[in-house]
Protein backbone atom coordinates (compact mmCIF):
# COMPACT_ATOMS: atom_id res chain seq x y z
CA UNK A 1 0.00 0.00 0.00
CA UNK A 2 2.78 2.36 0.95
CA UNK A 3 4.56 1.56 -2.26
CA UNK A 4 1.49 2.32 -4.33
CA UNK A 5 1.08 5.68 -2.61
CA UNK A 6 4.71 6.51 -3.21
CA UNK A 7 4.41 5.41 -6.82
CA UNK A 8 1.34 7.58 -7.33
CA UNK A 9 3.05 10.63 -5.89
CA UNK A 10 6.04 10.13 -8.16
CA UNK A 11 3.72 9.70 -11.12
CA UNK A 12 1.88 12.92 -10.34
CA UNK A 13 5.14 14.81 -9.95
CA UNK A 14 6.34 13.57 -13.31
CA UNK A 15 3.09 14.58 -14.91
CA UNK A 16 3.44 18.11 -13.56
CA UNK A 17 6.82 18.22 -15.17
CA UNK A 18 5.34 17.16 -18.48
CA UNK A 19 2.68 19.86 -18.32
CA UNK A 20 5.39 22.46 -17.76
CA UNK A 21 7.49 21.14 -20.63
CA UNK A 22 4.51 21.27 -22.94
CA UNK A 23 4.00 24.94 -22.07
CA UNK A 24 7.66 25.58 -22.73
CA UNK A 25 7.45 23.96 -26.17
CA UNK A 26 4.31 25.90 -26.99
CA UNK A 27 5.95 29.11 -25.83
CA UNK A 28 8.88 28.49 -28.19
CA UNK A 29 6.53 27.71 -31.03
CA UNK A 30 4.51 30.88 -30.46
CA UNK A 31 7.54 33.13 -30.12
CA UNK A 32 8.94 31.70 -33.36
CA UNK A 33 5.78 32.93 -35.08
CA UNK A 34 6.14 36.45 -33.71
CA UNK A 35 8.15 39.16 -35.40
CA UNK A 36 10.49 41.14 -33.19
CA UNK A 37 9.29 44.61 -34.11
CA UNK A 38 12.42 46.49 -33.17
CA UNK A 39 14.87 44.04 -34.74
CA UNK A 40 15.66 43.58 -38.41
CA UNK A 41 14.49 40.22 -39.72
CA UNK A 42 14.44 38.32 -36.45
CA UNK A 43 11.72 36.46 -34.67
CA UNK A 44 11.01 37.06 -31.01
CA UNK A 45 12.42 33.60 -30.32
CA UNK A 46 15.75 34.42 -31.97
CA UNK A 47 16.16 37.88 -30.55
CA UNK A 48 17.65 38.80 -27.21
CA UNK A 49 16.47 42.41 -27.16
CA UNK A 50 14.59 43.82 -24.18
CA UNK A 51 11.40 43.92 -26.23
CA UNK A 52 11.72 40.27 -27.27
CA UNK A 53 12.54 39.14 -23.76
CA UNK A 54 9.49 40.96 -22.40
CA UNK A 55 7.34 39.29 -25.04
CA UNK A 56 8.75 35.89 -24.15
CA UNK A 57 7.87 36.32 -20.48
CA UNK A 58 4.44 37.66 -21.42
CA UNK A 59 3.70 34.62 -23.60
CA UNK A 60 4.83 32.36 -20.76
CA UNK A 61 2.63 34.24 -18.30
CA UNK A 62 -0.38 34.03 -20.62
CA UNK A 63 0.14 30.30 -21.14
CA UNK A 64 0.32 29.79 -17.39
CA UNK A 65 -2.92 31.76 -17.11
CA UNK A 66 -4.51 29.24 -19.47
CA UNK A 67 -4.60 31.25 -22.67
CA UNK A 68 -4.88 29.32 -25.94
CA UNK A 69 -2.35 29.84 -28.73
CA UNK A 70 -4.84 31.72 -30.89
CA UNK A 71 -5.93 33.93 -28.00
CA UNK A 72 -2.32 35.03 -27.51
CA UNK A 73 -1.99 35.87 -31.20
CA UNK A 74 -5.23 37.85 -31.07
CA UNK A 75 -4.09 39.68 -27.96
CA UNK A 76 -0.80 40.73 -29.55
CA UNK A 77 -2.46 41.60 -32.84
CA UNK A 78 -4.73 43.93 -30.92
CA UNK A 79 -1.72 45.59 -29.24
CA UNK A 80 0.76 45.79 -32.10
CA UNK A 81 -1.21 45.21 -35.29
CA UNK A 82 -1.06 42.33 -37.72
CA UNK A 83 2.59 43.00 -38.53
CA UNK A 84 3.71 41.18 -35.39
CA UNK A 85 2.49 37.85 -36.80
CA UNK A 86 4.73 36.13 -39.33
CA UNK A 87 1.84 34.48 -41.06
CA UNK A 88 -0.38 37.12 -42.66
CA UNK A 89 -4.11 36.55 -42.43
CA UNK A 90 -6.18 35.79 -45.49
CA UNK A 91 -8.07 38.99 -46.29
CA UNK A 92 -8.54 41.42 -49.16
CA UNK A 93 -5.09 42.91 -48.71
CA UNK A 94 -3.31 39.59 -48.79
CA UNK A 95 -5.30 37.31 -51.11
CA UNK A 96 -2.92 38.09 -53.96
CA UNK A 97 -0.02 37.03 -51.76
CA UNK A 98 -1.68 33.78 -50.80
CA UNK A 99 -3.01 32.86 -54.24
CA UNK A 100 0.02 33.80 -56.34
CA UNK A 101 2.01 30.59 -55.66
CA UNK A 102 -0.99 28.45 -56.53
CA UNK A 103 -1.55 30.50 -59.65
CA UNK A 104 2.09 30.18 -60.72
CA UNK A 105 1.98 26.46 -60.04
CA UNK A 106 -1.09 26.05 -62.24
CA UNK A 107 0.41 28.15 -65.04
CA UNK A 108 3.66 26.18 -64.84
CA UNK A 109 1.72 22.95 -64.98
CA UNK A 110 -0.16 24.20 -68.02
CA UNK A 111 3.11 25.04 -69.78
CA UNK A 112 4.58 21.62 -69.05
CA UNK A 113 1.40 19.95 -70.21
CA UNK A 114 1.38 21.95 -73.41
CA UNK A 115 5.07 21.50 -74.22
CA UNK A 116 5.61 17.88 -73.36
CA UNK A 117 2.41 15.96 -73.23
CA UNK A 118 0.58 17.54 -76.13
CA UNK A 119 3.77 17.39 -78.19
CA UNK A 120 4.13 13.64 -77.63
CA UNK A 121 0.65 12.97 -78.85
CA UNK B 1 1.64 30.40 -81.37
CA UNK B 2 3.99 28.42 -79.16
CA UNK B 3 6.89 30.77 -79.90
CA UNK B 4 4.87 33.83 -78.97
CA UNK B 5 3.40 32.48 -75.74
CA UNK B 6 6.68 32.03 -73.85
CA UNK B 7 8.17 35.55 -74.29
CA UNK B 8 4.79 37.00 -73.42
CA UNK B 9 4.61 35.00 -70.22
CA UNK B 10 8.19 35.86 -69.30
CA UNK B 11 7.67 39.57 -69.79
CA UNK B 12 4.47 39.36 -67.77
CA UNK B 13 6.37 37.86 -64.84
CA UNK B 14 9.11 40.46 -65.11
CA UNK B 15 6.52 43.22 -65.23
CA UNK B 16 4.86 41.81 -62.13
CA UNK B 17 8.14 41.61 -60.23
CA UNK B 18 9.03 45.11 -61.38
CA UNK B 19 5.73 46.51 -60.11
CA UNK B 20 6.10 44.81 -56.74
CA UNK B 21 9.63 46.11 -56.22
CA UNK B 22 8.86 49.55 -57.60
CA UNK B 23 6.00 49.93 -55.17
CA UNK B 24 8.24 48.68 -52.38
CA UNK B 25 10.74 51.45 -53.14
CA UNK B 26 8.39 54.14 -51.94
CA UNK B 27 7.30 52.30 -48.86
CA UNK B 28 9.02 53.17 -45.63
CA UNK B 29 10.43 50.12 -43.88
CA UNK B 30 9.99 51.70 -40.47
CA UNK B 31 6.91 50.19 -38.98
CA UNK B 32 4.55 52.51 -37.19
CA UNK B 33 1.35 51.04 -35.82
CA UNK B 34 -1.77 52.87 -36.89
CA UNK B 35 -4.23 51.21 -34.55
CA UNK B 36 -3.27 52.92 -31.34
CA UNK B 37 -5.39 56.04 -31.28
CA UNK B 38 -8.70 55.97 -29.41
CA UNK B 39 -7.90 52.81 -27.56
CA UNK B 40 -9.00 51.91 -24.10
CA UNK B 41 -6.47 51.83 -21.31
CA UNK B 42 -5.25 48.24 -20.85
CA UNK B 43 -6.04 46.46 -17.63
CA UNK B 44 -3.07 45.39 -15.58
CA UNK B 45 -1.91 45.24 -12.01
CA UNK B 46 1.51 45.94 -10.64
CA UNK B 47 3.52 46.69 -7.56
CA UNK B 48 4.15 50.25 -6.52
CA UNK B 49 7.63 51.68 -6.36
CA UNK B 50 8.86 52.18 -2.78
CA UNK B 51 5.70 50.63 -1.35
CA UNK B 52 4.60 47.09 -0.72
CA UNK B 53 1.28 47.65 -2.39
CA UNK B 54 -0.31 46.21 -5.49
CA UNK B 55 -2.48 48.48 -7.63
CA UNK B 56 -4.96 47.78 -10.36
CA UNK B 57 -5.29 49.90 -13.51
CA UNK B 58 -8.97 50.61 -12.81
CA UNK B 59 -8.01 52.31 -9.52
CA UNK B 60 -5.30 54.41 -11.12
CA UNK B 61 -7.32 55.96 -13.91
CA UNK B 62 -10.51 56.41 -11.92
CA UNK B 63 -10.60 60.20 -11.69
CA UNK B 64 -11.83 62.46 -14.43
CA UNK B 65 -8.64 64.22 -15.42
CA UNK B 66 -5.70 63.76 -17.73
CA UNK B 67 -3.07 61.13 -17.10
CA UNK B 68 0.37 60.90 -18.63
CA UNK B 69 1.86 57.42 -18.55
CA UNK B 70 5.61 57.45 -19.03
CA UNK B 71 7.69 54.29 -19.41
CA UNK B 72 11.21 54.92 -18.17
CA UNK B 73 14.33 53.26 -16.77
CA UNK B 74 17.46 54.53 -15.11
CA UNK B 75 19.64 52.79 -17.68
CA UNK B 76 17.91 54.57 -20.55
CA UNK B 77 19.87 57.56 -21.83
CA UNK B 78 17.02 59.28 -23.75
CA UNK B 79 14.99 59.22 -20.52
CA UNK B 80 17.46 61.75 -19.08
CA UNK B 81 16.84 63.99 -22.07
CA UNK B 82 13.09 64.09 -21.61
CA UNK B 83 13.20 64.40 -17.84
CA UNK B 84 13.11 68.19 -17.80
CA UNK B 85 9.90 68.10 -19.88
CA UNK B 86 8.31 65.76 -17.38
CA UNK B 87 9.29 68.04 -14.50
CA UNK B 88 7.68 70.91 -16.39
CA UNK B 89 4.49 68.89 -17.08
CA UNK B 90 4.28 67.95 -13.42
CA UNK B 91 3.28 71.53 -12.62
CA UNK B 92 0.02 71.25 -14.58
CA UNK B 93 -2.89 70.93 -12.18
CA UNK B 94 -5.22 68.47 -13.91
CA UNK B 95 -2.49 66.19 -15.21
CA UNK B 96 -1.25 63.25 -13.22
CA UNK B 97 2.02 61.68 -14.29
CA UNK B 98 2.34 57.94 -13.84
CA UNK B 99 5.68 56.29 -14.33
CA UNK B 100 6.24 52.70 -15.35
CA UNK B 101 9.70 51.66 -14.25
CA UNK B 102 10.81 49.29 -17.01
CA UNK B 103 13.19 46.42 -16.17
CA UNK B 104 15.18 48.41 -13.67
CA UNK B 105 17.08 47.87 -10.45
CA UNK B 106 15.29 49.63 -7.59
CA UNK B 107 18.49 51.19 -6.23
CA UNK B 108 19.45 52.59 -9.61
CA UNK B 109 15.96 53.97 -10.12
CA UNK B 110 16.10 55.64 -6.71
CA UNK B 111 19.41 57.33 -7.41
CA UNK B 112 18.13 58.40 -10.84
CA UNK B 113 15.17 60.13 -9.17
CA UNK B 114 17.36 61.61 -6.44
CA UNK B 115 19.67 63.07 -9.02
CA UNK B 116 17.07 64.45 -11.44
CA UNK B 117 14.09 64.83 -9.06
CA UNK B 118 10.86 62.91 -9.21
CA UNK B 119 8.16 64.13 -11.63
CA UNK B 120 5.88 61.14 -11.07
CA UNK B 121 2.79 61.11 -8.88
CA UNK B 122 2.84 57.33 -8.93
CA UNK B 123 5.38 54.77 -10.10
CA UNK B 124 4.53 51.20 -11.02
CA UNK B 125 7.23 48.56 -11.20
CA UNK B 126 7.54 46.52 -14.36
CA UNK B 127 10.30 44.05 -13.57
CA UNK B 128 9.86 41.71 -16.54
CA UNK B 129 8.42 44.16 -19.07
CA UNK B 130 4.97 42.58 -19.35
CA UNK B 131 3.04 45.68 -18.26
CA UNK B 132 4.72 47.64 -21.03
CA UNK B 133 3.65 44.98 -23.51
CA UNK B 134 0.07 45.43 -22.29
CA UNK B 135 0.45 49.07 -23.32
CA UNK B 136 1.75 48.04 -26.73
CA UNK B 137 5.11 49.64 -26.06
CA UNK B 138 8.32 48.93 -27.96
CA UNK B 139 10.83 50.07 -25.40
CA UNK B 140 11.87 53.03 -23.32
CA UNK B 141 11.03 55.85 -23.25
CA UNK B 142 7.43 55.88 -24.36
CA UNK B 143 4.64 58.21 -23.31
CA UNK B 144 0.85 57.94 -23.44
CA UNK B 145 -1.67 60.68 -22.80
CA UNK B 146 -4.93 59.43 -21.35
CA UNK B 147 -8.24 61.14 -21.11
CA UNK B 148 -11.41 59.47 -19.89
CA UNK B 149 -9.73 56.03 -19.94
CA UNK B 150 -8.80 56.42 -23.60
CA UNK B 151 -5.31 56.74 -25.01
CA UNK B 152 -5.47 59.97 -26.98
CA UNK B 153 -1.80 60.35 -27.80
CA UNK B 154 1.20 58.08 -27.97
CA UNK B 155 4.79 59.28 -28.23
CA UNK B 156 7.45 56.72 -29.07
CA UNK B 157 10.87 57.88 -27.96
CA UNK B 158 11.79 60.83 -25.76
CA UNK B 159 9.62 63.90 -25.47
CA UNK B 160 10.82 66.93 -27.37
CA UNK B 161 9.70 70.57 -27.57
CA UNK B 162 7.07 69.72 -30.21
CA UNK B 163 5.43 66.86 -28.36
CA UNK B 164 5.76 68.80 -25.11
CA UNK B 165 3.78 71.78 -26.42
CA UNK B 166 1.29 69.41 -28.05
CA UNK B 167 0.61 67.71 -24.72
CA UNK B 168 0.28 71.11 -23.05
CA UNK B 169 -2.28 72.21 -25.63
CA UNK B 170 -4.28 68.99 -25.32
CA UNK B 171 -4.40 69.15 -21.56
CA UNK B 172 -5.41 72.78 -21.35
Amino acid sequence: MKFIKFFLIVLILFNFNLAKAENENLKNEITKNLRCLICQGQSVYDSDSEFANSLKSLVKQKLDDGYKEKEIYDFLKDKYGEWILYEPEFNKNTYFLWLLPILLFLIGGAIIFKLFILKKN
Amino acid sequence: MKVKFFPFFLSLIFLLIFIVFFKGLNKSNIYAPDNIIEKKVPSFSGKLFNQEKEVNSSEIFAEKKFYLVNIWASWCIPCREEHSFLMELNRIENLEIIGINYKDKTDNAKSFLNELKNPYDLIILDKNGTISIEWGAYGVPETFLISDKNIIKKIIGPLNTDSFSEIKDLVR
